[in-house]
């Protein structure tokens, strides 16, 4: 066991854990954040994405050590204050998810595709989303929502 | 508990009760009336009383409707209390929704058998099931409120009408609010039993058919959307199970002090077909599950090879000896002996796997005196409510409470259990502290449970005008209505018909899979229309137009297809259409056009489009979705998805081996038509699926001249037969 400091969410967070732990238990079963979802463990499927460093990963695959050094660590309850972020708007205006356990993962991978291209094409973002599954088949809403909140196209209400 | 104790005065509960509850609510008498020891005597009183169950009102009008059904992503959160609300004349906008209580002789659907009362989220029932019950009992609410009303102002109910959470006086012009009657409110002595011409005419429906945002979808772009492994509990600990990849092998553990020694690890349980082992971090069961050393017996799988079984199975469908007949129409015999021309083609289908992104798991905690428990769950529910876990404990059913918890996909696997007994039983040994049960992905693959590998040969028989005389169907595989569901004919006419189901077991374990046998049953009879149109000399659609001739809603959904389509169109160079029609309870046309990469045999959908009939469409936003949703997992499962097993084992056991569609493999566009209906509503999750395979493989015929009858149709595969 050893202590590690993450900082996740703009919040400083200590937990006592082995060497190697997966960062997604820690962020779900020791600390609550659970809107960051286990789905294969091997980072094939993508519903553990989070954002470190603003770099999107997958959290099931990064060792607890190699994140405690001051990283800052993203997850979907730190993308915005009221579920408002663009991109979740956007979501909602194209109501996107069907069940919702892979969206957490799709929409952090979003966020990092348009602050990397604002303007992606729609072969742009198929490229950066595939690596993120979705059982439901709601890939064409997302690529929607993505394109809506690339044109900016959200109502404001 | 008696009864009689119980029976509070229902006037002075609710004026005492903060206003809170309308009628008998998760806040009021339903959770002590429930935990009473004589459920029979519990259902007759509010049957005598014909309380509704359903919804709870705040003096500012704010409402809280029961949703009774799974919500696994199709959308029973908002359609089932959008159609009490309906009925209701409620104010759409302050609806919340929950899960109701899992207490199915209150909240069971009456779709299943008459008499029965089952909450049970499967075969695309729900809103068909539910829908006059939601409708009946939104107008009872509407009633009671009214009757306050009434007696409010001393008016005849009859001048009273309702509308957007106010009741209205037309004659006196004056209104009130919804919540400004809870004040006022009284329980009727009796509530009428609306019958259906009793309630709305469809053609007045101001919220069922608009464009309703779905309830739950903010929840699930926050993050706050709760799953049942989402669940942390004080004094939880963790659990998980080895199960190996050998269906019904028996194991033995050779390691177990090692095990027990190991940080962490608290327990080592013992299953017949399993080792379960309980930590106190998820991290540490994890760790320990991977130390087992465990020696697996043999089991009936053993020595079975998936992909070497088929020229078995078209050995058992040689046989002269019929299987069990599932439908028999006319006769199929004398229209083999009068046909002018007869085809005869055998298809097969590999296992494939559910692949919910929800891996199995729930969380149970048990009473110290194991005479009492919670479940939390993400369950299809079932014929017992309380999902098997009352039997295991030797408690009655009204000592387990479940908790349902969103799904993250269900698709039939979760209309099983065994995954809340497992947790039960660990609960039990670690009783009074929860237990968290996690299955890895590893574990959902290699212990799944598969839609059946099966063969299907059919034969059609055409008289000299090129029409369809008689279609045999024989289906040959493991799970009787898992592979022979599908195989029937409603709408096509054809005179004679006969389906048969012909056994072959393996001891693999097997379940409903999304559409289950429609999937390839489907499949091999559009293509074998497909077949007989291209041998004839008929167009595809004009084939299917004849059959049709008789079944009118079919036949429009297959108009719709085809002018949506543009099928009689110009095609582009490369590409090709082929048509499919399923009836899954609602009737659906596909047409989708696909081209071919001949290197490397990989085929491309570039458009589907679909007409659907589906009665009245509660929510048309989603039943798009639904049919986008089915077709991206009807082309997953038919262009990749192939569960293999060698010597009894598993072979695949991640997404790294069994390979999902991903989004650079989607469509450029879905396109559905929904056929305007006032018919009642059938389901949709189920028909969009099984279209998906015969539309590819028509198109393939029609584009290539070659034959795909063997799902999936991996690139090996269309390069095999490319090349043939």
């Amino acid at each position: 066991m050893a202590t590690y400091t993450l900082d996740i969410n703009n919040i400083k967070h200590e937990v006592d854990v082995s060497e190697g732990t997966s960062l997604l238990w820690v962020l779900r079963e020791h600390l609550g954040l659970t809107g960051t979802k286990y789905g294969c463990g091997i980072a094939q499927c993508g519903s553990c994405t989070i954002h470190v460093d603003d770099t999107p990963m997958k959290a099931c695959i990064l060792q607890v050590d190699t994140v405690a050094e001051g990283q800052k660590i993203k997850t979907i309850e730190g993308l915005s204050d009221d579920g408002d972020h663009p991109v979740q708007k956007a979501w909602i205006e194209a109501q996107a998810p069907q069940c919702g356990y892979c969206q957490s993962g799709q929409i952090m991978q979003a966020v990092a595709l348009l602050k990397e291209n604002p303007n992606p094409t729609r072969e742009e973002i198929k490229t950066y989303m595939n690596g993120i599954l979705c059982r439901c088949g709601t890939y064409l809403r997302i690529l929607e929502a993505i394109e809506l909140a690339a044109g900016a196209k959200i109502p404001t209400n | 508990m008696s009864i009689t104790s119980k029976r509070i005065d229902r006037r002075q509960f609710l004026k005492s009760s903060s206003g809170v509850a309308l009628f008998i609510g998760v806040s009021g008498i339903l959770p002590q009336l429930i935990s009473c020891k004589e459920p029979k005597k519990l259902a007759e009183q509010l049957e005598k009383h014909r309380l509704t169950a359903w919804v709870q009102l705040t003096e500012a009008g704010e409402l809280t409707i029961y949703n009774p059904a799974a919500e696994m992503g199709q959308g029973s959160m908002t359609s089932l209390p959008l159609i009490f609300a309906e009925e209701m004349d409620a104010d759409w906008s302050k609806v919340k929704v929950e899960f109701s209580p899992q207490e199915a002789e209150i909240y069971g659907g009456e779709g299943w058998r008459p008499g029965s009362k089952l909450m049970f989220t499967v075969g695309s029932r729900t809103t068909n099931s539910y829908y006059s019950t939601m409708r009946k009992a939104g107008a009872q609410a509407r009633y009671v409120l009214l009757t306050a009303a009434a007696d409010h102002w001393d008016v005849p109910l009859s001048e009273l009408s309702a509308t957007n959470g106010q009741v209205v006086h037309q004659k006196t012009n004056r209104e009130i609010g919804y919540g400004a009657l809870v004040p006022f409110l009284k329980m009727p002595e009796t509530l009428p039993d609306f019958a259906e011409d009793q309630l709305k005419n469809p053609k007045d429906f101001r919220l069922i058919g608009k464009e309703i945002a779905r309830t739950e979808i903010p929840a699930k772009v926050d993050g706050t959307a709760q799953f049942a492994c989402d669940i942390r509990l004080p004094e939880m600990v963790y659990g998980v199970l080895e199960r190996g990849n050998l269906h019904g092998a028996k194991p033995d553990l050779t390691n177990e002090e090692e095990i027990l020694a190991m940080d962490g690890v608290l327990k080592i349980v013992p299953f017949d077909y399993a080792i379960g082992v309980i930590a106190k971090t998820l991290e540490q069961a994890l760790d320990a599950k991977k130390q087992l050393r465990i020696d697996w017996s043999k089991s009936q799988a053993s020595g079975y090879n998936s992909q070497q079984i088929y020229a078995e199975y078209q050995k058992i469908a040689d046989r002269r000896q019929k299987g069990e007949v599932t439908v028999e129409i006319g006769d199929v015999g004398n229209a083999l002996r009068s046909a002018s021309k007869t085809y005869m083609i055998d298809f097969k289908n590999d296992y494939v796997y559910h692949a919910q992104m929800e891996p199995l798991n729930a969380v149970v905690q048990v009473a110290e005196d194991l005479q009492s428990a919670e479940v939390w769950v993400g369950s299809q529910q079932g014929p017992d409510t309380k999902l098997g876990v009352p039997g295991l404990l030797g408690i009655l059913p009204e000592k387990v409470t479940v908790h349902l918890q969103y799904l993250g996909g269900g698709f039939g696997r979760r209309s099983m259990n065994d995954f809340v007994e497992e947790c039960a039983v660990l609960a039990m040994e670690m009783a009074p502290r929860p237990v968290k049960l996690i299955w890895t992905r590893k574990d959902d693959i290699t212990y799944g449970t598969f839609r059946p590998l099966s063969l299907q040969r059919l034969q059609a028989t055409v008289d000299a005008t090129a029409n369809i005389t008689g279609l045999s169907h024989c289906v040959v595989g493991d799970g009787g209505n898992l592979v022979a569901s599908g195989a029937r004919n409603d709408h096509y006419d054809i005179p004679n018909q006969l389906v048969e189901w012909r056994e072959a077991t393996h001891g693999i374990r097997l379940k409903h899979w999304r559409s289950v046998g429609h999937g390839p049953n489907k499949f091999a009879i559009e293509c074998l229309l497909d077949e007989v149109a291209m041998d004839q000399k008929i167009d595809p659609v004009d084939l299917r137009r004849k059959l049709m001739a008789k079944s009118p809603k079919a036949l429009a959904t297959l108009e719709k297809a085809a002018e949506l389509s543009d099928w009689n169109g110009p095609v582009k160079e490369g590409r090709a259409k082929g048509v499919a029609f399923v009836e899954h309870g609602s009737l659906g046309t596909g047409v989708c056009e696909i081209s071919v990469d001949r290197n490397s045999g990989k085929i491309k959908v570039h458009n589907f489009w679909i007409a659907l009939d589906a009665g009245v469409i509660v929510q048309p936003d989603n039943v798009k979705a639904q049919m986008e949703g089915g077709i991206i997992m009807g082309m997953s499962s038919v262009l990749k998805e192939q569960i293999t097993i060698e010597d009894g084992r598993v072979q695949q056991s991640n997404f790294d081996t069994y390979q999902l569609l991903r989004m650079q493999d989607i469509p450029d566009r879905i396109e559905t038509a929904l056929i305007a209906s006032y018919d009642h509503p059938e389901g949709v999750g189920e028909t969009a699926t099984p279209m998906v395979a015969g539309a590819i493989a028509n198109a393939f015929l029609r584009l290539t001249g070659k034959r795909l009858r063997h799902l999936p149709f991996t690139p090996e595969r269309v390069l095999e037969v490319l090349n043939s």
